[in-house]
């Protein structure tokens, strides 16, 4: 096993480093190899955003689930002349409720600022019917929400417990299809790239049937074939897919940051890397390499087998 | 070395060689002529695995071509140098490192035979087109420039198909000259030829036997050669 191992890692060596005699044998052709180093600049380019989608909505998932859990909402609607006392009741209530970190009364000025997004700076709030509101934090392992509602409709019935779950769960599935969404993204760029390989390598196979002939004349294996046009497409691929991470990493920096961009741009500007996200880049173009090297592999291979 | 026991091979369902028996022994020296058409290169393409036989059995260092894989028959062909009329060259590629290739592929490093290199272009006389590209040598030289390509791994078996068809009487007989001269280093040749008296000039040289092709059988030459 060990010895298996060692001569992988010899290969792989001998591979990374090639062989320039062996690499000459195909000639060099001028449009495949702009193509197939386009091509992996242009897919690792659009990687680059689809991993940052995968990884922003990912934070997404997390940052609205993380705000929406451990606290929770009681509205209050009432009659006017019922409904001090029944806050008064609900906070006391809230006072003896095991798991109740806090029970905070949200002022007539928050209420407002909350709703100015909406309705402007100029809503008469007096004139309106607004509901009491109280936000309430958990503690510990929080509350047992069941019985709270039981006991709120005992103690007062104009009190509605609301613990966000129905605003949270369809927005955190919704940031995770996101995130899916990416993934997929990524692998319909690798299945992408593998085809673009897979046609420039048949091309360029086709263009050097000269060369084959020739090469079979002498003496050559398949593996030596196949591995003159594999080094050469999997060096260009990873060349390519270099300079498009680059660049995409560039872009990707470039865009405006959340906290410049203000609360209405937050969800777009959200797109980016953070922190250690920006050693996943560089593996990008060591996939688009593998992706590359097998696909060559794979239709160099059937490719000499079919033309025996 | 190289033996055929009645191998049938056609194209389309027409046989072109029909139980022909061929056995290429270590040392000899064969001459394989017959018209256009008469199944010469599809003999010499049996004998270097090239063509599998439909039916009878081909010999390759005695293993049954038919049995062999594609890297099985590939590690045969470093055995035996083949030159075609046609000379197949890499065009991108010097002369030198054209006649180096078998080595290249082989796994060896070409430096190794750097001296071996410039004796047989010597030997050919392509020392002074050793940069050359192959489009750039006149139809002797790309035929001489095969032939050092073919031995420079030291083959045991040198097939030849129509190595003079494209150049001219002179430079036949130093081709003619450098197979002998491989001959008589124990190498086997089998060289295919419609040309008459470069087999009558061959003979005045080398105990050579001469087979000709008719009707899709492989016969002894006449009296005339």
């Amino acid at each position: 096993m060990k010895r298996a191992r060692r001569i992988s890692a010899r290969r792989l060596l001998a591979f990374a480093i090639g062989d320039a005699q062996a690499d000459r044998v195909v000639p060099p052709s001028g449009f495949t190899a702009r193509l197939t180093v386009l091509a992996a600049a242009a897919m690792a380019f659009l990687a680059v955003f689809a991993l940052a989608l995968s990884l922003a909505t990912g934070r997404l998932a997390n940052r609205w689930s993380e705000a929406l859990t451990g606290t929770a909402t009681i509205r209050i609607t009432a009659p006017e002349d019922q409904i001090e006392a029944q806050t008064a009741a609900v906070l006391r209530l809230l006072e003896t409720t095991p798991g109740i970190g806090q029970a905070r009364l949200i002022g007539r000025d928050e209420q407002a600022a909350l709703l100015s997004p909406w309705f402007g700076p100029d809503l008469p709030l007096d004139s309106l019917p607004l509901p009491v509101l109280i936000e309430i934090t958990e503690a510990g392992a929080g509350y047992d929400a069941t019985g709270l509602r039981a006991r709120l409709a005992g103690e007062a019935p104009g009190a509605v417990l609301d613990d966000h779950s129905r605003w949270r769960a369809p927005l955190v599935s919704a940031a995770r299809r996101l995130r899916a969404l990416g993934w997929a993204s990524m692998l319909l760029i690798a299945a992408t790239t593998a085809l673009i390989i897979t046609l420039a390598t048949s091309a360029a196979l086709a263009a050097n049937a000269q060369v084959i002939r020739v090469l079979r004349l002498i003496g050559a294996q398949d593996a030596y074939i196949a591995g003159a046009f594999v080094r050469r497409y999997t060096a260009r691929a990873f060349t390519g897919a270099l300079a498009g991470t680059v660049l995409g990493a560039v872009v990707v920096a470039l865009l405006p940051a959340r906290d410049t961009a203000g609360a209405a741009g937050e969800f777009l500007t959200g797109l980016g890397f953070t922190g250690t996200d920006w050693l996943l880049l560089p593996l990008i173009p060591l996939l688009a390499a593998l992706v590359a090297f097998a696909a060559t592999r794979t239709t160099s291979l059937a490719t000499l087998k079919e033309r025996s | 070395m190289i033996e055929l026991q009645d191998v049938t091979y056609g194209y389309g369902g027409t046989a072109l060689l029909a139980g022909i028996s061929l056995r290429l022994a270590q040392g000899s020296f064969h001459f394989l002529t017959g018209p256009s058409g008469a199944g010469k290169t599809t003999l010499i393409k049996l004998c270097y695995g090239e063509l599998i036989a439909g039916q009878g059995r081909v010999s390759l260092f005695g293993q049954d071509a038919a049995s062999m894989s594609r890297d099985e028959i590939a590690l045969a062909r470093r055995r035996i140098g083949v030159v075609h009329q046609d000379c197949q060259f890499l065009d991108h590629l010097t002369v030198a490192e054209n006649v180096a290739l078998p080595v290249v592929v082989s796994g060896r490093p070409s430096q190794q035979i750097e001296r071996d290199l410039e004796d047989l272009l010597g030997w050919v006389g392509l020392a002074a087109h050793r940069d050359a590209l192959p489009p750039e040598l006149s139809g002797g030289e790309r035929q001489r420039a095969a032939l050092a390509r073919a031995v420079i791994m030291s083959p045991e078996v040198i097939l030849a198909d129509e190595p003079t068809g494209n150049i001219d009487w002179e430079m036949s007989l130093r081709l003619l000259t450098l197979l002998v001269e491989l001959n008589r280093m124990g190498k086997t040749v089998l060289i295919a030829t419609h040309d008459l008296n470069l087999i009558r000039q061959a003979k005045k040289q080398v105990a050579a036997r001469v087979l000709r092709i008719a009707n899709r059988q492989l016969l002894a030459a006449g009296a005339e050669l």
